[in-house]
């Protein structure tokens, strides 16, 4: 199956800077690709460029099949987009609004009523289709800025920080949105929030400076963390300092990081190379007799390798 | 085409009334009117059934009025990156504009027939040649709709409506005075007629003086819209490039 979003070879510069370098990506049905980085990587002007809406200097982009990056306006019926910081009319209810961008997709009469209330369901806005959008709460006006993307039914969605400036249930809500649509649908978030990637998406895509610098499952990417087989242990206090020695002393063990924890203190203890060590770390502790009230092996952290990839230096301070 | 121009349309007519502004420039500019018309122009000292005293303020009411009808329709979409939201609609950007604009020169156009009132008036003291007024009125239209031409690209430079309005300002009143008696001495002073013919050939006052006279010319029509198509089209310029920009 051919798929949904195609980049090739996408670039972008600004007076002689290149924003975005080479970018290539294919994205397909069912597909939730993340798109991460630091502020100023080049995200927002991928996406821009992926629809439609900035020209790339060099490369091109199909939706579809159809190419999206000659400023093809028909080609962008298949898209969904959500600009950055959702920006919306102020001054129309949710209802007119949503009307204007169904008229928009030549979805008149009939078609664009039953397209807007499907919209407006799938978001959950009724109660508030006639107040002013600007009167908002910020959580209705992204669902709002949602529904705009989604009226029209588009395979593609392309959504630029969707869950940015919202509170932590309003992030929940609007991911288990985006998961729901993703079935039929190729779809790329945009975010800098880590967690988001791990539960939302199926595919990663790290860059810096405009270039990729890794394209994985989440979970492949959690795996080049050192963090990796690390095991995290929570002790009292007072005997903390004595089970780090213990634990230093065991072979194949790198380091172990401490952090207090109210009266107690979270041991990490991170292996040399990423290999478990997870049960010799038990055995010393049942053998001294240890008191460890939580015991957890990691699958990695992607902040960790976020860092990593994306530090100015390339390499990951170990805080 | 016609569909999506309708849309744009819609929405930015409409959403002149969802703030008072539009009532409180409808009445600002229909008090001007008659202060102008009647204190001014002295329409009953001039004794005559016409409505010469009334149109011939236009030019210098429009000055200030159509910057303020114009100046929102880009620097408030760029300002609120709405811009970016309609620039990603299946809609291509010369209708986008044209609607916009239409939509603009259509709320100058109700605030003009609201003036019907001194219509009223002239015919019912004496009997005026209505021919000659409503070829003014067209007159009056078409001269709104250049300077609401020079507002929207001035609106599209920038996303602060503040600068789009003085720049429009400056602007308009700039293709006004060209026409003036003093500016085309000064010109023609320079010697060249050809110079002088010229300038006063862009100026938006010397084509509205036939029009609000009764002489309804073909060059001043093609004139006033050669002028708004000029102005659109760098509308679109500026839009192209302003989207380049991020």
């Amino acid at each position: 199956m051919p798929a949904m979003l195609e980049a090739a070879g996408l670039s972008k510069s600004f007076n002689g800077q290149m924003a975005v370098d080479d970018i290539s990506l294919a994205v397909e049905k069912g597909e939730i690709l993340g798109f991460l980085g630091p502020n100023g990587a080049g995200k927002t002007t991928t996406m821009k460029m992926l629809t439609g809406f900035m020209r790339p200097s060099s490369g091109s982009a199909k939706v579809c099949g159809e190419l999206i990056t000659g400023g093809n306006a028909h080609t962008r019926r298949h898209i969904g987009y959500l600009p950055e910081g959702a920006p919306l009319y102020g001054d129309m209810t949710p209802r007119a609004f949503l009307s204007f961008i169904a008229r928009c997709h030549k979805m008149h009469g009939k078609r664009g009523a039953e397209a807007q209330e499907r919209a407006v369901e799938a978001v959950d806005l009724k109660a508030v289709l006639d107040q002013r959008i600007a009167t908002l709460s910020k959580g209705f006006r992204r669902r709002v800025a949602i529904a705009a993307a989604i009226i029209h039914a588009p395979p593609v969605l392309i959504l630029d920080e969707p869950t940015d400036g919202l509170d932590p249930n309003q992030k929940h809500e609007v991911r288990y949105l985006i998961r729901r649509m993703s079935a039929e649908r190729a779809i790329i978030i945009s975010t800098h929030i880590l967690e988001e990637v791990e539960s939302l998406c199926s595919r990663a895509v790290v860059i810096r400076r405009g270039k990729i610098v890794a394209d994985e499952t989440p979970s492949g990417l959690k795996a080049k963390s050192k963090y990796l087989n690390a095991v995290n242990m929570l002790v009292p206090s007072h005997e903390a300092s004595d089970i780090a020695i213990g634990l230093k002393r065991l072979e194949r063990v790198a380091s172990v990081e401490m952090a207090s924890e109210g009266g107690q203190m979270r041991l990490t203890v991170v292996p040399a190379g990423q290999v478990v060590i997870a049960n010799r770390v038990a055995e010393l502790a049942a053998s001294k007799g240890w008191t460890v009230s939580q015991f957890a092996v990691e699958g990695g952290r992607l902040e960790d390798v976020f860092r990593k990839l994306t530090s100015a230096s390339g390499k990951g301070d170990s805080g | 085409m016609r569909h999506n121009i309708f849309t744009i349309f819609k929405r930015e007519f409409s959403s002149y009334f969802n703030t008072p502004l539009a009532y409180v420039f409808i009445v600002i500019f229909l008090m001007l009117q008659g202060v102008f018309t009647f204190y001014v122009g002295g329409f009953y000292e001039g004794e005559q059934a016409d409505l010469s005293a009334f149109f011939s303020f236009h030019p210098w009411l429009y000055l200030f009025l159509m910057p303020a009808i114009g100046m929102r329709l880009w620097a408030e979409e760029r300002k609120s990156g709405t811009m970016e939201l309609l620039l990603t609609l299946p809609l291509s950007p010369g209708s986008i504009i044209m609607g916009k604009y239409l939509a603009a020169l259509c709320f100058a156009a109700l605030a003009l027939a609201l003036t019907f009132p001194i219509w009223l008036t002239v015919n019912h003291l004496g009997e005026p040649d209505n021919g000659v007024i409503i070829t003014g009125y067209i007159g009056s239209l078409l001269m709104a709709g250049a300077y609401l031409g020079v507002a929207t690209a001035m609106s599209a430079l920038t996303d602060n409506q503040v600068v789009a309005f003085i720049t429009s300002v400056a602007l308009c009143f700039l293709f006004t005075i060209l026409g003036l008696p003093m500016v085309l001495d000064g010109v023609s002073a320079i010697g060249f007629d050809q110079v002088t013919v010229m300038v006063a050939g862009m100026s938006y006052l010397s084509h509205f003086d036939a029009l609000q006279k009764g002489v309804l010319s073909l060059a001043d029509v093609v004139f006033y819209i050669a002028v708004i198509g000029f102005w659109l089209g760098l509308t679109r310029a500026i839009i192209e490039q302003q989207r380049e920009a991020g």
